[in-house]
């Protein structure tokens, strides 16, 4: 028998696949399935700071609309007494999610500023979580901001959020900084107790026929992987953070790949949404059988084991293999 | 006990007591005494127990009849019940309100008192409704403030139940329902105290019980029915009695004593005043103060007012009084006098003959009117009324408060006269609708009320129109309870929230000597001097008033506040007016937030702390000069060309003067000219479409989505564009039709409203940069004058010849003038593109019956009215009747129109001697199926006129009063959902079963728009509405599949938004359809919780997502064997939830209840497929010959 267990941000999982922040987590029964099927943790879907912040704005204006204007409706709706804006419907989900399960439960946080929103945190870890995921989707469109700052806007909204509670945190990032490594280690610094590489941004597309545009959701391919690869191999050994691999993982090849250059934790979502949630055996089956086949006995083992500090021509995660790249073709 | 105060309106004083003392609760919305039901319903919502410990039910009827059937039949099986209303409301409980009191059945109810329609609607405050309840056997307790509102709603609670009298306790409509006052609660152990359970339990005891069963409400017969009805006169002899006894134990129980008639004033008092109703507490201030000066009068307020208990009224009196004026709030033509009057007179007659009280002599008593349709009473008028009997031969019957030029019963009074003390402060605040400053004003006076020993006082005056609306909250504080029930008009503080007030309103008017003036201006301390008009520099400099300025503008968009600078000019009014000290106001500015939008989210209430906290860094007092220097002058308020009753009428309304107009001014059968909004230039919108017609496709769907006719297109010969101004935009025409004519769209600059409809609506995208429309928005103040010009040159060019238009096309029906134009309604409102379609496409020839509701208020609201006339004087006619029978009142109409048309043609053929054999036969047999046959028509119809001009004989003057009927008529029958599924829905199906030609417009927005949001049957599945607070729980009535049930009424539901000519071809289809037809029309509406610019796009959601059907049904087509049912929906493109929870009316319950909400969105989605699966099943019926044929 070969031995799946791993350590996620000091939380104990019993195999690295674990469902990362996506619709897979909005039903109960699904987070179910997924437990029996032996994903070893789930990171439910978003609380988005827009949710929290644009909501409350986006309601409160529509209440208001039209009020104490004309005497016959001074108001057009009612106002239950229990009626309360703000993640709660979130926060349930956290809580339900938590009863349901035995495996951790981690709460995801996306935002980009420092704000009000930061608070809920604390409410995801009295709502149950067992760590937090803050995934800073920033994209620094402004002319004017400072490009250092922008760097320093992940490591105050981290600080703010470590202040806050006391459960590991995880930094998921977007691959384009100036300094990966340097981030890597500001984070580390600043107390992350992982990082998750990388946030997939969804790319805005034209619409023909409105000529509008319109957001397109198109799901991640396995290629997409390699990007995590370098950096989780680049980065492993050097920052003392957990990593977890996200995005373009569609194989079993692609997670052991992962899981080499040193990745904890292996977050699956557009596999499972193309394929269905019972593809998630396939994957799980197709590392377990290469671990046999390859005599591993452990993930532990494995992890790391082709990183660029253990592999033998660290070169190839850098420039030269740009080189060699084109030479092969 | 230490005593509770609150803060409330008369409204929520009078739920408050009676929800705790009743436990069934039928309600209908009707204004102003909405908020009672809605009050309890939220209560009932909350599980707010009564004095027993049970939460009392609310239930919404389907009219104020069926909510009074409800009470009875609560009543009837031993429930407390009781219900709130108004004005024509009450009228539909007066059936069951003789039965009830026949009954001798204990119950009360709430009347917030309005004046019943005659000559017109209004939804003011008088007592012309209860009073026309006089004869129902119900006792009437009158309140006249709202401390009264709340004590005498529990002892007409306590008293019913002991005298098994039913009451109608009553309080005028907004000066009394919607004033706020401090006032003290009555606790739940003073209620335990006045209810005596055990005539409680007497009353369940005579309840309809199988266990014990009884008959009641027999038929019986002349011999024995007057007896009995006379076997319950004991009851009534009692009943004042049993008042008093509550009345005493009451005040064992907190410290106020009322009687059955207070008097106050002089107790040698000559002269005294009887009345009932809030004006009481303004003629008690005026008595006190006359007093004070050395007159002797005295005043009697009448509680109760039936039973009249001559005794109590007499003995209330001091005997030395020698004249007496009879003041009601109600108008009885043709009576002796008003009730109260006759009432008075009656007493004293009688108490002289059976010896009552110590006059030797009956005192002089005049009767007088006032305060109708909450017309201001002030102590000026009451001054003058004493006036009136200090004069040898007063006027025995009489008017105060008006000039009556005609009848010259109107007594004089002096309008300077003030009894305010200096001890009180005064305030007046103009604001915009909905910029959050009435509700920033209610917030300070509870926080004056509520955190100082200050009694606070607010009134809040709206506009009649619901975009761009102007507000103006009355506030008073002071020491001592305030009486001052009239509007502030000599006030120490003048605040205005929004600038362009400025060349608007003379606000400087309500101004005293040394008076301050708060102005949001976006000009700083040191440049506004010159920037504001020469009146108001004039008014500031002659009173001497200190003068302070904020930009609350710049500091609500740098807190994130938008447009509503409430919190700002809140903070600004407590940061000068020193009622509190400056850091006490501000933490209760920021507690008064956080409790108000504390469920809002952090962020809003975050966002009101930061405004709090920016204000008083930019709140500066001006230095000004003593001299008047701007060069700014107010506009006049209508243009000189205007036509004289314009002038000399409606301007005085639009400049706030309508209460100087003389009787003699007035139509006196309530009978308008139309076509006025033209008149009245608003200026509301920031920005306006500007098009270009370099891309302009010229599909006319601006214009047709447009719902104030603000933006238009026309065609014309190029000759027109002679002289046009240079900025004048035109393109050649598209199409054969008007080959080589030209074509264009113009704005009405200061009649739009900015609601961006036209631009969401254009299809048409530049190539080189996609955001750039064929029309885009710009702001308007820098186009005003260019464009003002541009579109007087557009309206002089001709229309088209209507016959020219290929009006079944969007194109073309567009370039038909619209014949209802610039309406107050909210801007981008939903219903009014359907009402201006019909206008243009039928507007000529239309005489429309509209149901009381929105469309009646932005349809027919003075000063002006929107419904208007084509070039040769043609446009639609138009009246309201009342809310439940417009479909009767339509169907009227027609019968009309049959009937002249028939006795027309019969007096044609009689006089064809006279007209030619070819005119009369071309009359009598007229096809007017199309425009050029009904112009034809008219045209023959003028012939006949001519040949007529001179004759006199009797057929012929006969034929000529009727002639114009002789061209065909559209009757068209408005009205909204609330009317249709609900209150007039008996008239209604009736009327569509009667195959007349009539043509039904329901513009339903599913809820009661115009009363603010209450759940109709046409309210859909788990969208929240008022009386709905949990999400309707049933489905959505199909209206239109009942009418289909008929099988000869045309029925078409249409979605402007979501296909235009779907909507057209049903409207033109209805129209010549020669049976009844009835259209549902897809109105998105405020009330739906939605950004207004999005609501075209809700409509095409509602539609793409299969919840709005677009189909029309068309019986015609049965004789053809065609299924007469046509889908014009494609299959739905996604879920109704995504459709649903853009629109907060469904998102709000996944706040308050997410597990209820995720029910109903799963019950409301299955109703979908439901209706989608069975209306694409009866699409594919068979019918005639071809079903027989097989079905053999």
């Amino acid at each position: 028998m070969v031995d799946l267990k791993t350590t996620y941000m000091g939380l104990p999982l019993k195999n690295p696949f674990v469902i990362s922040a996506s619709p897979l987590s909005e039903k109960i029964d699904t987070l179910r399935k997924l437990e029996d099927l032996n994903a070893s943790a789930v990171v439910i879907y978003s609380l988005f700071e827009e949710q929290i912040i644009h909501e409350q704005l986006t309601m409160h204006a529509r209440l208001e609309q039209g009020t104490e204007a004309y005497s016959e409706s001074l108001s057009y709706f009612p106002m239950p007494e229990n009626f309360r804006l703000g993640p709660e419907e979130y926060l349930e989900h956290v809580r339900k999610a938590k009863e349901a399960l035995s495996i951790p439960v981690i709460a995801s946080l996306n935002g980009y500023t420092l704000g009000g929103w930061i608070e809920y945190s604390q409410k995801l870890e009295n709502a149950g979580a067992d760590a937090i995921e803050c995934n800073v989707y920033y994209i620094p469109t402004s002319f004017d901001e400072d490009e250092n700052k922008i760097q320093s806007r992940y490591i105050e909204i981290l600080t703010a959020i470590k202040k806050t509670v006391s459960i590991p945190v995880a930094m998921k990032l977007s691959p384009y900084f100036t300094s990966m490594s340097r981030v890597a280690k500001h984070l580390e610094h600043a107390g992350a107790d992982a990082l998750v590489l990388f946030n997939r941004f969804y790319q805005p597309d034209i619409d023909l026929d409105d000529m509008a545009v319109k957001p397109h959701l198109v799901l991640s391919t396995s290629f997409e992987s390699r990007l995590a690869l370098r950096w989780i191999a680049i980065l492993y050994g050097h920052i003392k953070t957990s990593f977890a691999a996200t995005g373009g993982i569609h194989t079993s090849e692609d997670a052991i790949k992962l899981i080499l250059a040193g990745a904890d934790a292996i977050q699956l979502c557009s596999v499972l949404l193309k394929n269905g949630i019972e593809y998630f055996t396939t994957l799980y089956d197709g590392v377990v059988k290469w671990m046999k086949d390859k005599e591993y006995e452990s993930v532990n083992q494995m992890k790391g084991s082709v990183s660029q500090k253990t592999c033998a021509d660290p070169s190839a995660f850098e420039r030269a293999n740009y080189m060699k790249t084109l030479l092969s073709i | 006990m230490k005593k509770h105060y609150v803060t409330i309106d008369g409204n929520e004083a009078a739920a408050y007591s009676a929800y705790h003392t009743n436990e069934i609760i039928a309600i209908y919305p009707i204004t102003p005494s909405s908020p009672m039901g809605e009050l309890s319903d939220a209560w009932s919502a909350a599980g707010v127990p009564n004095i027993w410990g049970t939460v009392p039910r609310v239930i919404e009827m389907q009219s104020e009849g069926g909510a009074s059937g409800a009470v009875h039949g609560a009543l009837s099986t031993g429930a407390l019940s009781t219900t709130f209303t108004s004005s024509q409301g009450l009228l539909l409980m007066i059936p069951n309100m003789f039965k009830i009191a026949g009954e001798l059945t204990p119950m009360v109810i709430h009347i917030a008192a309005r004046t019943l329609a005659t000559h017109c609607l209004s939804i003011f405050g008088d007592h012309s409704d209860v009073m026309a309840c006089r004869s129902t056997g119900y006792a009437f307790l009158a309140s006249n403030s709202i401390q009264e509102v709340m004590d005498f709603a529990l002892i007409a609670q306590a008293a019913t139940l002991k005298s098994r009298v039913p009451f109608l306790h009553f309080f005028d409509g907004f000066r009394i329902s919607h004033e706020v006052q401090k006032v003290e609660q009555v606790s739940l152990d003073v209620m335990r105290a006045m209810i005596d359970d055990e005539l409680v339990r007497q009353h369940r005891a005579r309840a309809l019980n199988p266990d014990r069963p009884v008959i009641r409400g027999t038929a019986q017969n002349p011999d024995h029915f007057f007896q009995g009805r006379e076997s319950i006169n004991k009851y009534y002899f009692a009943c004042a009695g049993i008042v008093q006894e509550y009345m005493n134990r009451y005040a064992g129980l907190v410290d106020r004593h009322y009687h059955l008639f207070d008097y106050t004033g002089s107790p040698d008092a000559e002269r005294v005043i009887i009345m009932m109703g809030s004006g009481a507490e303004a003629a008690h201030e005026a008595v006190d103060f006359m007093n004070n000066k050395g007159e002797n009068v005295g005043l009697v307020k009448v509680r109760l007012y039936r039973p009249f208990s001559i005794e109590h009224f007499i003995k209330s009196l001091p005997p030395t009084v020698k004249s007496v004026a009879v003041l009601d709030r109600t108008k009885e033509p043709g009576a002796i006098g008003e009730p109260l009057y006759v009432d008075v007179v009656n007493a004293f007659v009688e108490a002289q003959k059976e010896g009552i009280g110590s006059f030797k002599k009956i005192p002089n008593i005049i009767g007088g009117r006032y305060g109708l349709s909450s017309k201001e009473f002030t102590p000026a008028m009451v001054k003058g009324v004493f006036d009136e009997l200090n004069k040898e031969k007063p006027k025995k019957s009489f008017s105060v408060g008006i000039n009556d030029d005609v009848t010259y019963l109107s007594i004089s009074y002096d309008p300077d006269y003030s009894t305010e003390g200096e001890d009180v402060f005064r305030g007046v605040f103009f604001g915009l609708g909905a910029d959050g400053t009435v509700g920033a004003n209610k917030n300070s006076i509870k926080i004056i009320g509520e955190e100082t020993e200050n009694y606070a006082q607010g009134y809040f005056v709206y506009d009649s129109r619901k975009a761009g609306t102007v507000t103006v909250s009355h506030l008073r504080f002071g020491k001592q309870p305030i009486r001052s029930i009239y509007l502030v008009n000599k006030a120490k503080f003048v605040a205005c929230h929004q600038w362009v007030f400025l060349e608007k309103y003379d606000m400087l008017d309500y101004a005293i000597e040394g008076a301050i003036f708060l102005l949001n201006s976006p000009y700083g301390p040191d440049e506004i001097w010159d920037k504001i008009p020469r009146e108001v520099q004039e008014q500031i400099i002659k009173k001497k008033i200190r003068f302070f300025v904020i930009d609350a503008y710049e500091v609500a968009k740098k807190t994130g506040m938008g447009a509503r600078v409430n919190t700002i000019m809140q903070t600004c009014f407590f940061a000068i007016s020193n009622v509190l000290p400056k850091d006490e106001a501000i933490q209760a500015i920021k507690d008064a937030i956080k409790k108000t939008y504390g469920g809002r989210g952090d962020k809003i209430v975050q966002m009101n702390y930061a405004a709090v906290e920016q204000t008083v860094a930019n709140l500066f007092e001006v230095k000004y000069p003593n001299k008047v220097t701007s060069t700014i002058k107010k506009p006049p308020i209508v243009s000189e060309e205007a036509p004289e009753f314009v002038k000399g009428f409606t301007a005085e309304i639009i400049a706030g003067r309508g209460d100087l107009l003389p009787v003699s001014k007035f139509p006196v059968d309530g009978t308008f000219p139309t076509a006025t909004t033209q008149w009245e230039k608003r200026n509301i919108a920031l920005e306006i479409p500007v098009w270009d017609p370099s891309i302009c496709i010229q599909c006319g769907k601006c214009a047709i989505v447009c719902p104030h006719a603000a933006i238009r297109t026309k065609v014309y010969e190029p000759k027109y564009l002679e002289g046009a101004p240079a900025t004048f935009l035109s393109m050649d025409y598209k199409g054969n039709e008007f080959s080589g004519w030209k074509y264009s769209v113009q704005v009405a600059p200061e009649d739009c409203t900015g609601c961006v409809l036209c631009v969401e609506a254009c299809p048409a995208k530049s190539k080189e940069e996609a955001k750039h429309k064929s029309l885009n928005m710009q702001p308007q103040i820098p186009l005003r004058e260019q464009e003002r010009e541009n579109y007087a040159f557009f309206l002089a060019i001709p229309d088209v010849d209507r016959r020219l238009v290929r009006i079944n096309t969007v194109k073309g029906s567009q370039l038909l003038r619209p014949l209802f134009e610039y309406s107050g309604a909210c801007s981008g409102c939903g219903e009014t593109p359907y009402v201006k379609l019909l206008s243009q496409l039928f507007g000529d020839r239309a005489v429309i019956g509209n149901a009381t509701g929105c469309s009646s208020i932005y349809g027919g609201n003075l000063p002006t009215t929107p419904y208007c006339q084509d070039a040769n004087g043609r446009g639609p006619a138009w009246c309201n009747s009342l809310f439940e029978d417009n479909a009767e009142f339509g169907f009227g109409f027609r019968l009309t129109f049959d009937k002249h048309m028939e006795y027309g043609k019969e007096l044609v053929k009689k006089l064809a001697h006279i007209l030619g054999d070819e005119l009369a036969k071309g009359i009598v047999k007229a096809d007017q199926t199309t425009e050029e046959e009904i112009y034809a028509q008219r045209e023959r119809v003028a012939e006949l006129q001519k040949k007529l001009a001179d004759n006199t004989s009797k057929d012929a003057l006969n034929l000529l009063a009727v002639a114009d009927a002789l061209v065909k008529r559209s009757v068209w029958i408005l009205g909204g959902d609330g009317w249709a599924y609900d209150i007039g829905y008996g008239g209604l199906d009736h009327v569509l079963a009667s195959g007349r030609d009539v043509n039904v417009l329901v513009l339903d927005t599913e809820v009661y728009s115009n009363t603010g949001g209450q759940m109709s049957k046409a309210t859909p599945r788990a969208a929240v509405a008022k009386f709905a607070a949990s999400g309707k729980p049933a489905p959505k009535k199909d209206l239109g599949l009942m009418a289909m049930a008929y099988s000869n009424v045309y029925v078409a539901q249409v979605a402007l938004g979501s296909n235009d000519a779907q909507c057209l071809r049903a409207f033109l289809e209805a129209e010549a359809y020669p049976g009844p037809s009835l259209i549902i029309a897809y109105s998105h509406c405020i009330a739906h919780g939605i950004n207004m610019i999005r609501g075209l796009d809700q409509q095409k959601k509602a539609v793409d997502s299969g919840y709005w059907i677009l189909y029309r049904y068309n019986p015609a087509l049965i004789e053809k064997g065609e299924c007469p049912l046509k889908i014009d929906s494609k299959d739905p493109k996604f879920p109704f939830e995504e459709y649903a929870y853009y629109e907060t009316r469904y998102q709000m319950l996944t706040k308050s209840d997410p597990e209820g909400a995720k029910l109903l969105m799963k019950a409301a989605t299955n109703d979908v497929k439901m209706r989608w699966n069975f209306y694409q099943q009866f699409s594919k019926i068979r019918y005639g010959n071809d079903c027989s044929k097989k079905d053999k």
